[in-house]
Parts: C-alpha cells; structure tokens; sequence
C-alpha cells in the first residue's frame, strides 16, 4: 500500500506544474494517475482537503471554459476569495471521472470547503444569495469582500 | 338522433382538434425530458414542477437533451438542506446523469419557499465548454439511443 501511494506521489509530482496566476494557484492536471483507483481517491482527497477552498471545475479561473464554472469563479471573486486550488477537470479524464466519485456528484462545477464537499454551481449561489457564503467563509477564516462592501456603504 | 350519432363518429376531426390543442399547449418534447419528469413526479410527487431542455444555449448539436434545468417544489425537502435536496433529485435521475444528461440545474424549494419566491433561476450564458470537451460526443449518441 506504502508504495503505492510513494508512485502516486511521485506521478502527480513529476507530471504536474503549477503555474501562479492572479494569485490563484493552479494545478494544470496533467499528471496521469496511473495507479491503482485506490490510489487515484487517496491523492484527491489530498487534494481536496490542501487548501482551505479548492474548485474542480471546466477551464481556468483566468479562462473558465463553462458558464456554470464560471458562475463559480465571479461568486468566489466577489467575495474577494483569489487564494483557492483549482483544477481544470478537462485537462484529466482521471480527476474528472475520480472527483465525481468522491463526492458522489455527478457534474462540474464542484466547490469544497475545508475538505467537506459544499455543492455545484446552484448550491453556490443560492448561499451567496442568502448570505450563507458569508458565514461559511467567516468559519474558514476569511473575511468576505461584502462585508467590507457593506460597511463602505453604511 | 341519428345525425348526431354520425357527427361523434367522426374520428378525424375530432383527433385533429386535439392534436392541435396538444402541439400548442407542449412543444416537442424529448424521450429523456419525458423520463426526467416521470421519475421526478413519481420519486417527489411535487406540488410544482418545471423540466426545462438547455441543450439549445449550449455547444451541442440541434436537438440535444444534454443539458436540463429542473424546478422541484415538494414538500420533501422540508428540513432538508441545500446538498441533501440536490442529492435526492440527483438520485432520483442518477441513469440519466451517468449517461447522457452532461448538465443539471437544480432549484429545491419546498411549498412555503416557493410561494413566497415564486421565481424561476436562469442559467448563466454557455462559455462553449461542450466544443473541447471530448466525452461530449458519447453522451450525445447515448441520448440518440
């Protein structure tokens, strides 16, 4: 089991990159997971448990590649959120295929919050519009763009 | 009497009438939006329901059932949240979405939200996502099948 997740490792780290864009940081999702599915699950729940808001979603945030994952994007940027892990599921069959089963979802976009699994696009923006995102951020230790927005405007 | 009789016999015109009636009140709709609103009323059995095709706004060929936005009003969800509504609905069509259904939109109310926000969500503008996606073209043939 020890040396499959040294493999796994080892295949996610020479064959991805991480390129700094907008302060967001990417990983392009070229590492092909040769490994056994175990493995593949064990390296996405890293994944999604890394960084503190991680997106798996269709293009980039620079450049998102679906209305639905672009939706995702603004609602996090006007939030202010611009540190988050997002992956390009179009870039890796086997990210897109592994990150569906984790979560038992069927469809991208895919948003997790601390490593917990929060929902697609509609969950998104039904919480921002119900001050809900606000609230979750606040539990992450980040402090919403709104707020500040709202105190500007009192 | 007689005359009358005959008149009721008259199986053409009156098909024709009603044909006429049902073209106008539903356009045509798809074998896979027909099975998405059958197992979303039988599973749910909503007070409210909308089954909307999108494949229309998206990279996708005429005549897609790729893309669907569904509207579930349903005394279900009450005490759920959010993920655990959409989960019940993704289950309720887990063969459509393992197949040919690429994109779901979900709204989940439950009657009291939905009579004191009767409004519909619209879907945010296609990024032709579909073009370079290369798993597109098996899900098209599944919902052909």
């Amino acid at each position: 089991m020890n040396s499959i997740m040294i493999m796994a490792a080892r295949c996610l780290r020479s064959g991805a990159y991480r390129t700094a864009q907008n302060n967001v940081e990417l990983l392009s999702g070229r590492a092909r997971l040769m490994c056994s599915s175990s493995a593949a699950q064990k390296t996405l729940e890293e994944m999604v448990k890394k960084d503190k808001v991680v997106v798996f979603i269709k293009g980039t945030p620079a450049q998102p590649m679906c209305g639905f994952s672009n939706a995702v994007v603004q609602i996090l940027r006007m939030h202010g959120v611009d540190r988050y892990a997002a992956y390009n599921v179009l870039d890796d069959q086997d990210i897109r295929e592994g990150i569906k089963t984790l979560s038992n979802w069927p469809t991208i976009p895919q948003v997790f919050f601390n490593g917990e699994f929060v929902g697609g696009c509609d969950i998104l923006l039904q919480m921002h519009q119900s001050g809900d995102l606000v609230e979750e951020l606040q539990k992450l230790g980040i402090k919403s763009a709104l707020l500040d927005q709202e105190k500007e405007s009192k | 009497m007689l005359s009358n009789a005959l008149r009721c016999l008259r199986p053409s015109t009156c098909t024709l009438a009603l044909t006429r009636q049902l073209t106008h009140h539903r356009p045509h709709m798809g074998p896979v939006e027909t099975t998405i609103r059958t197992k979303l009323a039988q599973a749910l059995k909503p007070e409210h329901l909308e089954v909307m095709n999108e494949s229309h706004m998206h990279a996708v060929p005429a005549g897609s059932e790729s893309h669907f936005r569904v509207l579930v009003v349903s005394p279900q969800f009450e005490g759920l949240s959010l993920l655990q509504r959409h989960r019940l609905v993704n289950e309720t069509l887990r063969e459509e979405l393992s197949s040919c259904v690429h994109a779901l939109a979900i709204q989940a109310k439950t009657p009291q939200q939905w009579s004191s926000n009767p409004s519909l969500a619209k879907s945010p503008p296609c990024m032709g996502g579909s073009k370079h996606d290369n798993t597109m073209a098996e899900k098209l043939k599944a919902g052909q099948d």
